[in-house]
């Protein structure tokens, strides 16, 4: 633990606040990317020590609360069919459009919570009679294990096992935000996460395009707090650049490892994001030569399209326009029990951040 | 006890009938662990003496796996009930003991679980004094079922209520958070890691009862936050009370692997859940010398002080973090599920 509590340390968050307090003289709209930041802001109570004049803003990067509602409905549809389905636990209790994974299972769905895609390539190889589907959501993290466990089907011939991508990506929703005719973000903090697998190449063209600074930052309350600082430096000179404040993690170069083996299996393509819509270029999809292990195809469910719940602003919280306690079904019509949308589920959305940690502090 | 041999290896359908196979089954394991004489009358149910003030209380186990480190299922049958009926304040005698049992279940499981109740009811003082044995198809249950439902005197000098919080009152915990949780996560099917993080279950009644003698009712409340962790039991508290509770980030007691774990498998400890510990409000004024006495029961080593009933947000649980800032501690959901990323 010796790594973490050196950043979550309490006179060295405090000098970097009193840092913020002296930089920021105008007033600035910091976005953090990760939901993982959002949380790591709320949960820290950070937002409620930062100056008035330094507003986060909460970003789309929650990969639950991005997968379409249509994906959702698919994974039910495969677990009412007998079909085996492995998820991370994030994302069984997320509403479909008429019952969640969690519910699916209930109602006698053979639904797994694992932590990694490889095991269900081992329950696939266990159960040789059965079809076995791994639900893989996510940002470009979660990609590498995905990639690996389909070349791992291959390699060992598992025929019975298959994914159901809902992969995103981070720069291009980026771009979707700031070419937003609402946008008001003055800068970015990254997502560390995301870099310490890509790299930082990705991020100078919208550097450049946008005049924008974007900081590369962890998680931790230490790792916030600089990342802010290292932002409001550069706005308060009039820069913009790319800087990384998770160097302990991220690479320029990102895990070149892990990046082979995304492009072995993934070849990139449009992706609908749930709320946002449908961004060209957004998302991976698997190379012509993997189709056997794509779900979607395998088990014809590709053709099922659900229109959200109306009352959900979940577009307008992911694209940072409305917080989610100006929501007007916040904590009433939509709560974690019986939420409306997917950020007041996944314990990486802004709504179950702002529910669970800040909703009724002020 | 091993040398039991009932001419199966396996309960089935049969030790469930009521007939031949069931007293067999009864004789030769349960009565004779747990001989006693209000067992030992072999009727439909016991009569017990008791005067005064009682406490009654009754919990169902059902957790998977059924063994797992630092205990298994029948650890948690016992401790659970009698730290229940500790937490009113009183001092459990008696324990009614019912079993559903799937099919299938081997004898010498079967056995282990009933040698390690009758281990703890011995170390807890609890006698058994009724019980069940029901046994169904194979994938009508999950192996082993237990309820018990405990009996026991309240404590003369006890008066547990929430009613007496008061703003100031000093919020106190055993021990470390989170273990029970983390090593039943650890061994779970497809959530394995690699730990030495054992259960925390034990019995918590002697250490309840000399604090209730040193301290009467000065001690308001007595919880044992089990399912749902620290920050359900916590959440409840204030919103029976109307009143808020503060509590601090770094006071929190909890092991550096267990902590580890949490934070690998994206789980709050705040919501892990809990089998030996217990919370317990009282007035301001005794508790730095209750937990002195605590820190010399080997139960309450790590007694500490980590929280007050403030006047302030009323209904609520705020955490003052690490690094100064603060947070709203709010009830479990559903059960906890691992992250993402």
């Amino acid at each position: 633990m010796k790594y973490l509590s050196e950043y979550r340390n309490l006179e060295a968050t405090k000098r970097y606040l009193e840092l913020i307090e002296k930089t920021a003289i105008k007033t600035w709209n910091i976005m953090e990317i990760c939901g993982g930041q959002t949380h790591g802001l709320v949960k820290n109570g950070i937002i409620n020590l930062l100056p008035e004049n330094v507003r986060m803003i909460h970003g789309p990067g929650c990969p639950v609360c991005v997968t379409p509602l249509n994906l959702i409905d698919k994974a039910v549809e495969l677990l009412e069919n007998g079909v085996i389905v492995c998820s991370f636990g994030d994302m069984v209790r997320v509403p479909g459009s008429k019952k969640s994974l969690l519910e699916a299972k209930a109602n006698g769905g053979d639904l797994r919570i694992l932590y990694s895609p490889m095991e269900a390539v081992n329950i696939a190889k266990q159960n040789p009679d059965k079809e076995v589907v791994f639900f893989a959501v996510g940002f470009e993290t979660t990609a590498p294990a995905n990639a690996l466990s389909v070349l791992h089907a291959k390699k060992e011939q598992v025929k019975n096992y298959s994914i159901l991508v809902s992969h995103v990506l981070v720069p291009p929703a980026m771009e979707g935000i700031l070419g937003d005719e609402f946008c008001t973000i003055d800068a970015f903090l990254g997502a560390g996460h995301v870099c310490a697998i890509m790299g930082m190449k990705e991020y100078y063209p919208l550097v450049e395009k946008y005049k924008i600074p974007i900081v590369v930052t962890g998680f931790e309350p230490l790792d916030l707090v600089q990342g802010i600082y290292m932002a409001l430096v550069q706005l308060e000179k009039g820069e913009h650049k790319l800087e990384n404040q998770y160097a302990r993690v991220v690479r320029e170069e990102g895990n070149l490892e892990a990046l082979k083996i995304i492009a072995s299996v993934f070849e990139v393509g449009d992706r609908e994001w749930r709320g946002i819509g449908t961004i060209p270029d957004s998302g991976y999809v698997l190379k012509p030569q993997f189709r056997d292990y794509d779900a979607e195809s395998k088990f014809g469910v590709s053709s099922i399209t659900t229109p959200e719940n109306s009352e959900c602003i979940a577009g307008q919280i992911l694209k940072g326009i409305k917080k989610p306690h100006e929501c007007p079904q916040f904590g009433k019509a939509c709560n974690p029990s019986n939420p409306l949308g997917a950020p007041m589920v996944s314990s990486e959305g802004a709504c179950a951040a702002y529910y669970h940690f800040s909703n009724h502090l002020n | 006890m091993n040398k039991i041999d009932l001419g199966y290896d396996s309960i089935n359908l049969g030790h469930g009938s009521g007939g031949l196979m069931t007293r067999d089954l009864l004789d030769k394991i349960i009565f004779e662990t747990f001989s006693n004489p209000y067992l030992d009358q072999k009727h439909d149910g016991s009569i017990i003496k008791m005067d005064g003030k009682m406490a009654i209380s009754t919990d169902s186990f059902v957790v998977s796996p059924i063994f797992f480190k630092g205990g298994n299922i029948g650890d948690l049958a016992v401790n659970g009930t009698v730290n229940d009926v500790a937490m009113c304040g009183a001092i459990p005698e008696f324990l009614s003991l019912a079993f559903i049992v799937e099919e299938g279940l081997a004898i010498d499981d079967f056995i282990k679980i009933v040698e390690t109740i009758k281990k703890n009811a011995d170390r807890s003082g609890v006698k058994i004094i009724t019980g069940d044995t029901k046994v169904v198809e194979r994938g009508k249950g999950d192996k082993i079922f237990i309820n018990t439902t405990g009996f026991g005197k309240v404590h003369p000098k006890a008066d547990i209520s929430a009613k007496k919080i008061k703003p100031g009152d000093k919020i106190i915990i055993s021990g470390p958070i989170a273990q029970h949780g983390m090593a039943i996560m650890s061994q779970r099917d497809g959530l394995e890691f690699e730990s030495s993080i054992e259960s925390d279950t034990t019995n918590l009644n002697f250490l309840v009862s000399k604090l209730l003698d040193s301290f009467g009712d000065k001690i308001h409340l007595f919880r044992d936050p089990t399912r749902g962790g620290l920050a359900s039991v916590l959440s409840e508290i204030a919103s029976d009370i109307h009143m808020g509770v503060n509590i601090t980030e770094s006071a929190l007691p909890i092991d550096d692997q267990v902590a580890a774990a949490c934070e690998m498998l994206g789980l709050d400890p705040l919501f892990v859940a809990n089998e030996g510990i217990f919370v317990s409000i009282v007035d301001p004024e005794i508790a730095s010398e209750m937990i002195e006495l605590m820190q010399k029961d080997d139960k309450g080593q790590r007694a500490i002080c980590i929280g007050e009933i403030t006047e302030e947000h009323p209904n609520k649980v705020v955490m003052h973090s690490v690094i100064g800032g603060k947070r709203m501690v709010t009830p479990m959901i559903g059960e906890q599920l691992p992250r993402i990323c």
